[in-house]
């Protein structure tokens, strides 16, 4: 199975990559090669066999509603490209357009 | 006493507690070895060599006082750069993580840090974890000590070349498809993979968060065994974590393998693996016969769809899971963009991510997408369901399984990049235990021309004490762990 070039494009945009023609046309290429492979996939008769997310016979696990310590900002904050009275600095996310 | 890089833990740890060696002396020497063959192999990103020795001399304080400490009080260790460690640098060997310092240790580095062992320092990898030869990574391939021109295996590469090249005595990796168990394949060390949930996964750097699980490397099984004392057990910060006891895993090795029943899975001796790898194995099956134990067939008949299983599963969680990259929290941000805040990410992880994690998240993400969800992803979760019941009936008949783990042995750096599927083929015998979430353990079973041949034995949910009890038997019998690469020697240049 062949993947299109505007496939790549819709992919790369939900992935948040911004991938140079060069990448994408590789990448078409490559993601085409590695699919027809995992196609073999679509063999196995799965008719009556559910879903394994997670292989351990678990459910939801509760943790107590008690406070613990947690991290003084400094230290969360320090590995911040960039940062400002305490919080993390961020482009705008609502332009003036 | 000469060399004593050479030794094993359990050696040198007898040698600390009749304090007929020192901590200090043990640790110098290991930080003297990686002097010596570093500027070849490149096993580490980072080396923590005054915090190594700071730690050392702790444990010679000690005890001097009397105080009574455990079998890894004193012993250097290396630690794969996917694992958080407080303070130092943990990079994953990715441009995205290169100055990202953690604020808290993983709970594997709590549990050695409370058990004295030393940290020598962080070991290069395939980035993210993603591949099996560790050229992936962004800084510079890791070599193999056995052969300078062929990879060590990965991901965990970095800590495979280390134990193997004498410049740490055990090592923490990564398994997610094999990147615990090929990597020790390929460096003749002993290499574990965990039952999933057995070892926290707290503040290991998530790739594929249902398949992820730490585990050592070592040049003994016994040496195994004690590094996973200290760090398997419950923890309530991972919240796929077993909350089962934790056995005495050296009190397993009982040297004794008659009567005990090993299978042979017929879907893992077919062709493709190079004749020599099959060579060392029917040997190794031999020699586990002559011990007594009864070896017979079965089968695992999902097993030509573990491959396309694990790479529509690992790639969706890892696509998911390195969503968090958006260079604002941590880690690289793009200087080379203006616009909105959208397109500053997309520059950033697309500065920050080298080729290899890229196809991933491309890959993963396309499964995931709309219209492709269930053809790829939700039948690959049922794939695994029918994998996870072929072991289950196999384990009905037999204590554990066999195989190669690695179809071939150490191939030459650069011979497999340009064919990323090729590479991905490297882990047909390891990626079923990861999608079933059992054990699994490479032991040093032989030699194919001058270089290691690994053997896989596989072990149903917390079989660990068994395989290891195998693997000790094994080795008593045989001498292929005790072989050490002849490492030619070359300082480093200037650290990084």
């Amino acid at each position: 199975m062949s993947i299109d070039r505007e496939t790549v494009d819709h992919v790369a945009r939900l992935a948040r990559l911004a991938l140079s023609d060069e990448e994408r046309e590789r990448l078409r290429e490559q993601l085409s090669a590695i699919l027809e492979h995992i196609n073999v996939i679509a063999e196995a008769d799965t008719s009556d066999v559910a879903a394994s997310a997670n292989i351990l016979p678990m459910q939801n696990v509760m943790t107590g509603d008690r406070s613990r310590p947690s991290f003084a900002t400094e230290e969360l904050l320090a590995n911040a490209p960039a940062q400002e009275d305490g919080y993390f600095r961020v482009r705008a996310v609502m332009d003036e357009e | 006493m000469a060399e004593l890089w050479r030794l094993t833990i359990s050696e040198a740890s007898e040698l600390l507690q009749r304090r007929e060696i020192s901590a200090v002396e043990l640790t110098r020497a290991h930080l003297d070895r990686i002097e010596q063959v570093e500027g070849n192999v490149r096993a580490f990103v980072t080396v923590t060599e005054a915090e190594a020795i700071r730690q050392a001399e702790q444990v010679d304080q000690l005890r001097s006082e009397g105080v009574e400490l455990g079998p890894l009080a004193g012993i250097p260790l290396a630690i794969k750069d996917v694992i958080s460690t407080k303070g130092v640098r943990t990079t994953c060997s990715s441009r995205i993580l290169e100055h990202y310092t953690p604020p808290y240790d993983a709970t594997v580095m709590k549990r050695l840090r409370e058990a004295r062992a030393i940290m020598l320092g962080k070991t290069n990898m395939d980035e993210f974890a993603m591949g099996s030869s560790t050229e992936n990574s962004a800084f510079f391939p890791t070599r193999n000590p056995w052969d300078l021109e062929r990879v060590p295996g990965g991901s965990s590469g970095g800590s495979a070349a280390a134990v193997a090249a004498g410049e740490a005595m055990g090592s923490l990796g990564s398994d997610t498809g094999g990147s615990v168990r090929q990597p020790g394949a390929l460096t003749n060390t002993v290499a574990l993979k965990p039952t999933y949930g057995r070892v926290s996964r707290f503040g290991l750097v998530a790739f594929a968060s249902s398949l992820d699980q730490i585990g050592p490397f070592a040049r003994s099984a016994r040496d195994a065994a004690l590094l996973m004392q200290a760090i398997a057990g419950y923890d309530p910060l991972d919240s796929t974590s077993i909350n089962a006891p934790v056995p005495n895993y050296t009190e397993a090795l009982t040297g004794d393998v008659k009567g005990l029943r090993i299978g042979v899975p017929s879907e893992y001796f077919v062709e493709g693996t190079e004749p020599g790898v099959r060579a060392a194995v029917e040997q190794a099956i031999e020699t586990l016969k002559s011990l007594g134990a009864e070896v017979g067939e079965c089968s695992l008949p999902h097993t030509r769809y573990g491959v396309a299983a694990y790479y529509i599963i690992a790639p969706a969680e890892c696509s998911a899971n390195l969503a968090r990259y958006d260079g604002v929290k941590y880690g690289f941000s793009s200087k080379h963009v203006s616009g909105s805040l959208i397109d500053y990410m997309s520059e950033t992880r697309a500065e920050g991510f080298g080729p290899e994690v890229k196809r991933r998240i491309m890959l993963g993400a396309y499964a995931l997408s709309s219209g492709y969800y269930d053809a790829y992803y939700l039948k690959a979760e049922k794939v695994r369901t029918l994998i996870k019941r072929d072991f289950d009936a196999a384990f009905d008949r037999f204590d554990a399984l066999i195989s190669p783990t690695s179809p071939s042995v150490a191939f030459k750096i650069g011979e497999k990049v340009a064919d990323p599927y090729a590479m991905y083929l490297n882990d047909v015998f390891t990626i079923p235990a990861n999608l079933a979430g059992i054990c699994g353990l490479s032991m040093p079973g032989g030699f194919s021309d001058g270089l290691p041949v690994g053997v896989q034995l596989l072990g149903p949910s917390l079989g660990e004490p068994m395989l290891l009890r195998i693997a000790d038997a094994f080795q008593q019998a045989t001498d292929h762990h005790k072989q050490m690469a002849a490492t030619p020697t070359k300082k480093k240049g200037r650290a990084r």
